[in-house]
This record gives C-alpha cells, structure tokens and sequence, in this order.
C-alpha cells in the first residue's frame, strides 16, 4: 500500500498527463494495450518524474530538468548516418524484411518497474514507429535505418533465425521533449549491428531506451553515439538469455556547452556460457555532466559468463563533470566479470611530446582527444560506419573543441 | 648558435632549484658532449630548452641564433629549428606515428610559412629515413610508440629528427637502453646530419656513445652548473677515473 500523500505535480507534468489524453484519443487499440497505456499514465501520476531519489536516477533529476514540456520542433530526422540506408517505413520495400504499418497493438506494450520512468513515458505517449521483422536465414546487405518522426516513437525490431542485418537509429536537430523506444529481439544464431546515435538541439530532452533480448547463439553489437542535447538519457537493457550469445556495446558520449547524458546500461546474463563487452569514451567538456550507470547482473546458473565493462572519461574543462557507477551483481561462481571506470584529464606529458615536435597546442590537443575517442570506435567491425563516425566526431570536436 | 647564460631554473610551483647558474656556449657545426652522474640536472636542462613548463627560469637567458628563446611555447622553438630527442619518449596510443609524423612536418612547414607536404611526397621521406634507421613500414603503422622496444623508441625518435631536420639537436642519453648494433645505426643517423649550419648536444653518462658520435667539446655538468669543459679527451678521462674526482676538483 502506498501511504504517501499524492505528490504534488509540477506544471509539466500536468500538461504531460495532458499529453496523454490527447495521445490516447488519437490512437486506437485493443482493450488490453489500453489497460497497459492507463497503467503507466498511473505511474506516472503517482512518482511524477524521477528525481534523484530513485536510485535508477541518481545523477539525473528528471523532475528538475524537465521545466517545460514543448513537442519538438524542426525535423527529428538527421541525414542518414551512412549512406544508401533504406528507411524501415511501411511503405518501403525491402527483400527479405517485413515492414508492418504502426499500430498501438503491435507496439508490444508491457506491464513496467515502477522505476521505468522512460517506458512508462513513451508507452503512455507512443503514437509512431517502426514494426519490421528480419525474416530468418535472410542477410540483409543495406543498412536500414529508423527514423522517429513523431515526438515518441515505439518500434519493434525482431530478427530472425540466422538473419543478419544493420539498422541505425537516429534522432537529431531539434529541440523540445521526446521519448523513443526500440524493443529489439534475436532469436537464434541471429548477428545484427544496432546504432543509436542522437545529435539535438541544446534545449532538447530525449528519453531513449533499448530494451534487447538475445537468443541462442546471437550476435548483437550496439553502437550508441550521443551528442548535444539539453538532457539526453540513454537506457540499454538487454537480457542475454540464449546460450552462446554475444553482446558488444561501443559508446561515445561527446558532452558540451549545458548537456547532461545518462547512459545507463541493465545487462542480465541468465544462462551459461554468454559474452558482453561493454567500452564507452567520453568526452566532457563546458559545463557538460556525463554518466554512466552500468549494472550487470549474473544469475546463479549462468556459468562462465564474460562481462567487461570499461567507461573513460576525458574532461576537458574544470567545470565539466562525470559520474560514472559500476554495479556487479553475480551469483554465479564461474564467471569472468571485470569493471573500469576512469575520468582524466588530457595528460600534459603527452601534449609536451606533441608541441615539442612543432605541432601546436591546438592542434595536439585535437590529435588526443579524438585519439581517445577513436580507439573506441576503430574497433567497431563495420568500416562505413566507423568511418561516418569519425567524422561526426570530428566535426563535433572541431565546433566544441 | 645556442648560448645559454647564467641559466637558475626551479621547479614551477616550488622552491626546489635544479640549474643553477650554468653556461654553456655551442656553435654551429659544433658537437657538444654533455656528461654528468645522475640527477645532475641533464635532462632538466633538456626539458627546459625545448619548453616544458614544469620549471621556470628565474634568471639568465638562453639565446638560439642570437634571441632569446624563453618566451616562446614548445611548438615555436621546435619550429625554429630545436628538437630534443628523449630520454623516455612518451607512448601514445591512439595517435598512429605516420599520421603524427605527418602533422609535426606540416605544421612546422606552415609555421615556417612553406607549402604542406604532398602524401606522396611525404611517405617517400619516411620510407627513406627509415629504411637507414632499419625501422619497418610496419612498425610506424602502430600507434606512436606504443609497444615500441626501448630501441625502437630511440630509433623512432632519431627518425623524428631526420625527417624535422632541425638545425640543433638535443640528445638526452639516446645510448641507453641500445644494443651495440642499434647503438651504431643511432649514431649513423646522427652523423648523417651532421653539418656546417646545424649543431648537436648529446647527452650521456656514458663516454661509449662518443666512440661513434666524436664531440668537439666535452662539459661536465654536475649539481646545476657546468662545472668542467674540455674536448674529447675529458670523456675518456671520466671513463676512467669517475665523475667524484672532477668534480672535486672544480669545487675546491
Ligand atoms: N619535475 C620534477 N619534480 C621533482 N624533481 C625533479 C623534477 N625534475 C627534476 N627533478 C630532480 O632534479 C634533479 C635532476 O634531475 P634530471 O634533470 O632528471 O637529472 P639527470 O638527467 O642528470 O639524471 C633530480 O634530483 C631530480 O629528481
Ligand atoms: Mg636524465
């Protein structure tokens, strides 16, 4: 029973329970999806956003951020990652993937933690998004791409036995409040590259969540690449829970001006014999506030788990901040985990080298810190992709440098 | 060329002196041994020629070509023609030592106001550079130093002065750490630039590398100053006798 007086809302959240409504009435579904879009307008009711007491929302007070609750503006969609990606829309053909037409009942709404700040708010609110099945035994050579038009976007992303494919997802440019959700599935000996990346405005405020679940024998490499923002959280929560499976996520947070970006990553290893390296470079610098929460969870019969996890920070100014929390929760005995977390400075030794062969401050500088941030993104298999990458990065460094 | 005058320099931050009150004239053409024991201030006063900020001149000066060079930042002096070869070159990962050696031989050209190199152009350099120095194609593929043997660092550093072309060189005990046959390709490399228009310190506790490397002025240094200067006959004197009569000898 909850005993606590009914919290008093601020005045975006009245006008997000607003948004609700309005969402509800526009979108048509199933009894069911209906319960499951009314339970979590609830939740959201009674914690309104999640302030820094939740624990799953230590370093990021939602609650404050949000003062204003405004629909973005301006396009949502960036000019494609890489080139000749085919965009998972209903009305593109693609050999070998099922592309669905949105709806509510397809979005796979599901009872949320009280906690899933970021689910409750996209299933309350989803109105869009992309359903599309890789069929099994296909390999899918175009990178395809999900482009969230809509404020809060739902997609379902199924992969099928043996099928592999690359998919990008991106938002960018625009300012305002959005939430995105991508339930992403593997089944059996299924290999696929899923990025994420989000350039926004610098009064943005994006909600991201992966939810994964991977089956026997998969291969999933996420790639995450955030970047501007006013408040950009992104969530990963993958369920490694087929035998044999391989999970490896490279991140790049570059974190400027105001930003704060939440990287939180919920990995559970559930039976034996799985994989996940996790390695995140970040660059902090302005006022930037970067995070990462990383938690992985070892069941008892998950023997011989692997489980790395490395985040390193550079900071690049003395206002800028990061957080970084390791939690490791194993109950199983015969496993490898490991954990670093570093936040540094750029080494003045190393910049001496630089200038002292004639290369100027400025320029050493920009040679290490994109150095650092390569070395997490020269190990992702795709070279189109670490290459479109790298100039991102680039550019960013160049204008935020 | 190089004219260093009653040079005192600290620690940056503290009160701690380490030169204090040295002279040291080279001219150009010229091959400047400077030996000292341990913890004599070599690699100090290295450091404080090519610019590093973790000591602070308090007093004296030190003239390259005629004007002082104590207000200009590391990258300035390196392109006006100083390089200094490490004692421990710094391992740099992430930064691959082609694109490196690229970057350092333009912006000194651009700071120089000559043209950039042409990527043809410019590999051909290094191919030939390193060919002498025995350092393979493959090795400059791996990140600047990083993994890098010891001699391979040494070499990597001598192949950086070769290509940079400075018209003095410093050498802060570049014999350490070499095998006989690395010790001769090294110093090969620094007699291949020898010239009447460039000169070099080489800095050693070892008479060993003046074998290969003839000087035309030994120094002693010891405690911050100079406390000794003589021609190469001093370095086998040293060799044989140790540093503690020398000095002795200049204190009393
Ligand atoms: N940055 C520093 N901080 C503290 N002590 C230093 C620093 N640099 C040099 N020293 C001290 O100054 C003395 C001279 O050092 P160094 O120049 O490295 O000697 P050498 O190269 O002749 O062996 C040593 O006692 C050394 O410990
Ligand atoms: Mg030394």
């Amino acid at each position: 029973m909850n005993i606590q007086a009914p919290i008093k809302h601020t005045a975006a959240e009245e006008v997000l329970f607003q948004s609700c409504e309005a969402a509800n009435a526009a979108v048509a579904c199933s009894e069911e999806s209906q319960k499951l879009r009314e339970a979590a307008v609830a939740q959201l009711r009674d914690n309104g956003f999640p302030t820094r007491r939740v624990e799953s929302w230590h370093y990021t007070d939602l609650r404050a951020a949000v003062k204003q609750l405004s629909t973005p503006t301006g396009s949502r969609v960036s000019t494609p990652l890489l080139a000749g990606s085919k965009v998972l829309s209903a009305d593109t053909h693609i050999a070998g993937v099922k592309i669905e037409p949105w709806s509510a009942d397809k979005a796979q709404f599901a009872p949320l933690e009280s906690d899933d700040a970021v689910g409750q708010i996209n299933t309350a609110l989803a109105t869009c998004g992309s359903i599309a099945t890789i069929e099994a035994g296909q390999t899918i050579d175009t990178p395809l791409s999900i482009e969230n038009r809509g404020a809060h976007a739902r997609n379902v992303v199924s992969i099928g036995a043996g099928a592999s494919a690359t998919i990008i997802e991106s938002v960018s440019g625009d300012d305002g409040f959005s939430s995105d959700v991508t339930l992403i599935s593997l089944a059996e000996g299924a290999k696929a590259t899923y990025v994420a990346t989000c350039e926004k405005g610098a009064d943005a405020i994006q909600l991201g969540q992966l939810r994964v679940a991977l089956g026997k024998d998969a291969n999933l490499d996420i790639v995450i690449f955030n970047a501007g923002g006013r408040l950009i959280r992104r969530e990963i929560i993958v369920l490694v829970e087929g035998e044999g499976s391989n999970l490896d996520i490279k991140g790049v947070n570059l974190i400027g001006g105001n930003s704060h970006i939440d990287v939180t990553t919920v990995l559970q290893h559930t039976v034996p014999n799985t994989v996940s390296e996790q390695l995140f470079r970040n660059i902090s610098t302005g006022k930037g506030q970067g995070v990462f929460q990383g938690q992985i969870k070892v069941h008892q019969i998950a023997q011989k788990t692997d489980a790395q996890m490395a985040c390193n920070t550079l900071l690049l100014s003395n206002d800028a901040s990061f957080s970084a929390k390791p939690e490791l929760e194993i109950f199983a005995d015969d496993v490898i985990c490991a954990h670093g977390a570093t936040v540094a400075e750029l080494d003045e030794d190393h910049l001496f080298y630089l200038c002292a062969r004639g290369i100027t401050e400025r320029t050493a500088r920009a040679l290490l810190v994109e150095a650092f941030v390569d070395e997490a993104v020269e190990q992702i298999e795709n070279e189109a992709l670490v290459e479109a990458l790298e100039t991102r990065i680039g550019a960013w460094l160049e204008a935020n440098g | 060329m190089l004219e260093i005058k009653d040079l005192h320099a600290k620690i940056a931050g503290t009160d701690t002196e380490i030169i204090k009150g040295l002279n040291l004239s080279v001219k150009a053409g010229e091959v400047a041994a400077i030996m000292g024991p341990n913890g004599s201030g070599k690699s100090t006063l290295s450091y404080i020629l090519a610019g590093r900020d973790d000591y602070e001149v308090t007093s004296g000066d030190i003239l390259f070509n005629g004007e002082s060079i104590l207000e200009m930042d590391p990258s300035e002096r390196a392109a006006a023609g100083l390089f200094l070869a490490f004692q421990y070159p710094m391992e740099i990962p992430g930064v691959a030592t082609m694109q490196f050696l690229k970057v350092a031989m333009n912006e000194q050209r651009k700071a120089r106001g000559e043209e950039e190199l042409k990527t043809p152009d410019f590999i051909k350099l290094v191919k030939e550079a390193a060919g002498d120095l025995e350092i393979s194609m493959e090795m400059l593929k791996r990140p600047l130093n990083v993994g890098f043997s010891g001699g391979e660092k040494k070499r990597a550093e001598i192949l950086q002065m070769k290509l940079l072309a400075p018209s003095l060189c410093v050498l802060d005990e570049t014999d350490s750490g070499l095998d006989i046959d690395a010790l001769k390709i090294v110093s090969e490399g620094v007699n291949s630039l020898r010239s009447p228009d460039r000169a070099t310190i080489v800095i050693t506790h070892y008479q060993r590398l003046l074998d290969y490397i003839v000087p035309d002025s030994v120094h002693v240094l010891s405690k911050g100053r100079i406390v000794k200067t003589g021609d190469k006959e001093l370095a086998k004197e040293l060799e044989a006798n140790g540093y503690t009569d020398i000095i002795a000898e200049a204190a009393a």
